[in-house]
């Protein structure tokens, strides 16, 4: 991979830090007086979601990450890996519990979601912003408390739990937001 | 389309306009003589850390300056006596929220003036825009200590080291004073300064640049050199000038010698100014003060580029 010198970071830009791929989120330039100019760059490191920030010299590189974001098709798991396909290829890889975390509970089969490749393997795996799953078990429905405000726990297809409207039964399909975990609306 | 349209708004240009206007009352109110000497010249500065843009004019290299001092101290040598300019200056590779590779500088020199007096004036200057700006003076001992609890002149570089690498998150090997100094003083006590106009005297000796050197009032060997911090962020930076030509040409030698260890390209010594100091330049002080980021805290905007007409476009330099 090309080196990046310090006046190439950008925000989103892919590079090797302490042998972890991370992602520059923010690059501030600094120059005191007559003296030695700084860079203090944010980082997020892609393997554990954690940012750094560190100061480097201006002028200073380093290494590009190999490292691709791809929209991809998830078809299932087997219970060890989560199995995803390139649409225009055709070609599967395969995710483990560790990298896809958290988004294992929003996948939904045929969903499209953006897989993180570093060094062509899988390192972390977005669900949509927004998904439409079913709900699979919840408390009867109370008719009529729709303007209630009030909620409960329903457990949706893929095992997520979220707070639904008391109305909604099993079997209704619901619209959440993945990054908050927060019921939208019905679909 | 492409966007072709100003990056500061109308408001700040009348502002900009205003500011520029009342620099100027103030020196000519002040018995100072504006000068607009060229941007253009043979030589650039030596200084490691400032790097020249350079074009060719008729098939000669040329240098744009990166401030009009050279060929300010030529006119304060051969007799203008307080002179100000007000106008474009450049440095290549500096480029961010505080920084753009053109910018605006006010500088000015005081002949027969001390740092001290420059730095009364300076104040006067910058509360005439904001008379509520608190101003306050401080050592930059006394500022070091305060923050970090090291001394700046006495503590050992290993201490030094530690305290420059545990601020900034990575670790500095061989590197010189001056530099962690640099890194501790911009980390850990620049956003420790209070609002307001700070005026930090008393550098120390290895921050020198163009200014004399003196002894603090502990005996420490110090830069006659000081800086100005508006709302914490650096707006000026001024001596009380190194009149002397062998010490002024031993220091030129010095950077050269610096620039060749990290690999950049040597630039000519400026013997014209050379000789200008060998002719005699009068005793002065003088100053060098950032106008786009004294608009930027006057109108309290947070980056360079809402206050420059046209900022280059995002994606050439962060």
């Amino acid at each position: 991979m090309a080196n990046y010198s310090t006046n190439e970071f950008r925000s989103g830009l892919k590079v090797m830090l302490d042998g972890d791929p991370c992602s520059i989120v923010e690059n501030e330039f600094v120059k005191p007086g007559k003296g030695q100019a700084f860079n203090r760059v944010r980082l997020r490191n892609l393997k554990t979601g954690r940012v750094w920030e560190r100061t480097f010299k201006s002028g200073d590189s380093l290494e590009g990450a190999d490292v691709t974001d791809l929209d991809m098709q998830y078809l299932y798991t087997d219970g060890e890996f989560w199995h995803f396909m390139e649409p225009d290829t055709f070609e599967q890889h395969q995710a483990d519990k560790n990298t896809v975390g958290d988004a294992a509970q929003w996948l939904k089969e045929q969903d499209t979601v953006v897989v993180t490749l570093y060094n062509g393997a899988p390192l972390s795996v977005m669900p949509p912003n927004h998904v439409e799953l079913e709900i699979v078990d919840t408390d009867p429905g109370l008719k009529g408390d729709t303007a209630q405000g009030g909620t409960k726990p329903a457990t949706l297809a893929t095992g997520a739990v979220v707070k639904v409207p008391l109305f909604l039964n099993i079997g209704d399909v619901v619209r959440v937001d993945t990054r908050t975990g927060e019921y939208l609306s019905r679909a | 389309m492409t966007d072709w349209q100003p990056t500061a708004t109308m408001e700040t240009l009348r502002q900009r306009a205003r500011l520029l206007s009342l620099i100027r009352a103030f020196f000519d109110g002040a018995g100072a003589l504006e000068v607009d000497v060229p941007v253009l010249a043979d030589t650039g500065v030596t200084d490691l850390h400032i790097d020249c843009l350079q074009t060719r004019v008729n098939g000669r290299v040329q240098y744009l300056q990166s401030s009009p001092e050279y060929y300010m101290k030529r006119l304060l040598a051969a007799g203008s006596g307080s002179i100000y300019f007000l106008g474009r200056a450049f440095r290549d590779g500096e480029s961010g929220r505080r920084h753009n590779h053109e910018f605006t500088l006010l500088e000015w020199y005081r002949q027969g003036w001390d740092e001290h007096q420059l730095m009364a004036e300076l104040a006067s200057l910058v509360t005439s825009l904001e008379p509520a700006w608190d101003v306050e003076k401080h050592r930059y001992t006394d500022l070091f200590k305060r923050a970090t609890g090291l001394d700046p002149h006495s503590a050992p570089l290993a201490d030094i080291r530690d305290c420059a690498s545990s601020l900034a998150d990575t670790r500095f090997h061989g590197d010189e004073r001056s530099t962690c100094l640099d890194l501790i003083f911009s980390l850990a006590v620049e956003p420790s300064l209070p609002q307001g106009l700070v005026l930090v005297h008393d550098y120390p000796a290895c921050q020198a640049a163009l200014a004399r050197l003196g002894r603090d009032e502990d005996g420490n060997p110090v830069a006659r050199r000081f800086e100005a911090f508006l709302n914490r962020m650096e707006l000026a930076n001024g001596y009380f000038e190194l009149t002397d030509p062998a010490e002024q040409r031993r220091r030129f030698e010095a950077d050269l010698a610096l620039r060749k260890a990290a690999g950049k390209p040597p630039v000519p010594c400026d013997e014209y100014l050379l000789s200008a100091l060998e002719a005699g330049l009068p005793p002065c002080a003088g100053v060098a003060l950032g106008v786009d980021r004294l608009l930027m805290q006057w109108l309290g905007l947070g980056d360079i580029r809402d206050v420059l007409p046209f900022a280059p476009a995002e994606g050439g330099h962060d």
